[in-house]
């Protein structure tokens, strides 16, 4: 450890003088390209938001068709994370622990929704529960399709949190519980369930993220009736393509805020998870 | 018993959420006769919604990729004040919102936004155009590359690379001959997800663009273009396409996922 400590001290002594050069150049290229491509773009929308003052920002968030929005879009993506929080964990389990033929197969077959443009999702989710349904599901424009259209893009993210870290999992604890007598249930609840909370949690958080933002597989289902089916994203395409930029953006920056938040969350929980490496 | 019934309801749930509706995908088109697909596929409006999308991918993923090395190296190798915001606006495309991102682009470049008057006084189109698109997918494509290659830099250490200084290379060719092969297959597995977000993009585009058949329509809205005419086998046609593509991607995932070991 000392070697390797002494080591690296004295390559910082001997870094060449290009080699600084090179970090402040690669850290101009970062700044700038972040700045140009997210940073400007969204001090423009925190500013055309309160461009016509905090009142006019109140305004529009309190407008009844934006707050039914808001509530609509939180509780579906509340519950289409919970639903994936549950069958994302089963998969993964299965995924890990259990052996079938097809196995791999199974397994790529998870990324689909990170492949597939979300509007051919939205489109396929329709073909199969909505109008002329093969399986006589007819959930098109209600909040029923909504659900599983973000079911469908959402899936992924889960799984594939908990598989890693359920496959580094050891059993030996698991199997020393079984001797002693605690039931599957138990099992489960007391050992596994611990170690797989974070990874749980976090992808939990991403597809909640990823839930309240999404339109492509929401736009051809959900038929925006407002204070019906009209999501969150839905809303702010409509009011920006009437010319209510302002209200708009206010209703944006709330959807910024949560983006902002979960990635706090998610970064927290890394930390959390990581403790016993940084010791 | 109890392994079998939590197979079949992974399964199962499976069936009803992704493979369900994948499988209607091969349906429709057989019930709405291929002959239809393959017109609208043909169409030129089409054609051009392909070849707009692949330029705006040509465009935004070798940018990403770059950026993505850049910033992976810099988070990972580098001390600097700031790592932290660094951090946060290269994942904060994960977490936002593709709308939240078309809509910031739309006030950034409109009549009254920052840079809207200049570029109208010097007879640039950025809005309803092509430098909108590429731009809006840049953003909603950055972290890609950039989550791939940062636990991929971690994991390597940098033993090899200062090694490499102490016989003498230079940055440069410890980078080319050092660190870019190590991480190549994670540059590789994030320039496939980029890809497919680019080519798959529909909230942040459809509030630049215009959607204007034969101009600014990528191939995500003409899917929407040909459903709200109630051409639904010009809708399957080009999704089918799209779907198609969906498929060359997952394979080349699978092949090169990060080996973390979580399936054999």
């Amino acid at each position: 450890m000392e070697g390797r400590r002494l080591a690296s001290a004295s390559a910082i002594v001997a870094l060449p003088r290009s080699e600084r050069a090179g970090t402040a150049l690669s850290l101009g290229f970062v700044t700038t390209y972040l700045s140009v491509i997210v940073a400007l773009p969204i001090a423009a929308l925190v500013w055309a938001a309160r461009a016509d003052g905090l009142s006019q920002f109140w305004f529009w968030v309190s407008q009844p068709e934006a707050v039914a929005a808001l509530k609509l879009t939180l509780a579906v993506a509340a519950l289409v994370a919970l639903t994936n929080a549950v069958f994302g964990t089963l998969l993964a389990w299965v995924l890990v622990r259990d052996d079938f033929r097809g196995k791999p197969l199974v397994n790529a077959v998870i990324d689909l929704p990170f492949a597939l443009p979300t509007i051919v999702a939205g489109l396929l989710v329709l073909a199969l529960y909505g109008p002329d349904s093969p399986v006589h599901v007819h959930a098109a424009f209600t909040r029923t399709a909504i659900y599983l259209a973000l079911l469908f893009v959402t899936l992924p993210f889960v799984v594939r949190t908990v598989q890693p870290v359920l496959y580094e999992l050891d059993t030996d604890m698991e199997e020393a519980a079984r001797s002693l007598g605690a039931r599957e249930v138990v099992v489960f609840v007391r050992i596994v369930l611990p170690s797989i909370l974070p990874g749980i949690l976090s992808g939990v958080a991403m597809a909640f993220a990823r839930a309240v933002g999404e339109i492509g597989a929401i736009t051809l289902i959900s038929g925006d009736r407002p204070f019906h089916t009209e999501v969150a994203s839905v809303w702010i395409l409509n009011a920006s393509q009437s010319g209510n930029g302002t209200g708009a953006a206010a209703v944006a920056v709330l959807l910024l805020a949560i983006a902002f938040a979960v990635l706090l969350g998610v970064g927290g929980l890394r930390f959390f998870a990581t403790r016993h490496e940084r010791a | 018993m109890r392994r079998l019934s939590l197979r079949f309801a992974a399964f199962g749930y499976l069936l009803v959420i992704l493979l369900g509706p994948l499988a209607m995908l091969f349906w429709r088109i057989w019930a709405e006769g291929l002959g239809k697909a393959w017109s609208a596929l043909i169409d030129a409006d089409t054609v051009h919604a392909f070849k707009l999308t692949l330029e705006v991918a040509s465009i935004a993923v070798p940018l990403n990729t770059i950026f993505g090395i850049v910033v992976g190296l810099a988070v990972v190798r580098r001390r600097f004040p700031g790592k932290g915001v660094v951090n946060a606006f290269v994942d904060l495309p994960l977490a936002l919102s593709p709308v939240v991102v078309g809509l910031s682009l739309f006030l950034l470049f409109g009549r009254t936004g920052w840079f809207g008057p200049w570029f109208t006084a010097h007879g640039i189109q950025v809005l309803f155009a092509l430098p909108a698109i590429v731009l809006v997918t840049v953003f909603v494509s950055v972290p890609y590359v950039a989550r791939e290659v940062i636990p991929t830099l971690r994991e390597l250490g940098e033993e090899q690379e200062q090694a490499a200084h102490t016989l003498g290379a230079s940055g440069w060719q410890a980078f080319w001959r050092i660190t870019l092969p190590s991480i190549r297959w994670a540059v590789i597995y994030g320039v496939v997800v980029t890809t497919a977000r680019c080519l798959g993009e529909y909230g942040a585009v459809a509030v630049v663009s215009g959607s204007i058949s034969g101009r600014t329509e990528t191939a995500t809205l003409r899917v929407q273009d040909y459903y709200e005419n109630l051409d639904q086998a010009g809708a399957y046609g080009v999704a089918l396409m799209l779907g198609l593509i969906a498929i060359v991607v997952l394979v080349l995932m699978t092949a090169f996922r990060p080996k973390d070991g979580a399936v054999r």
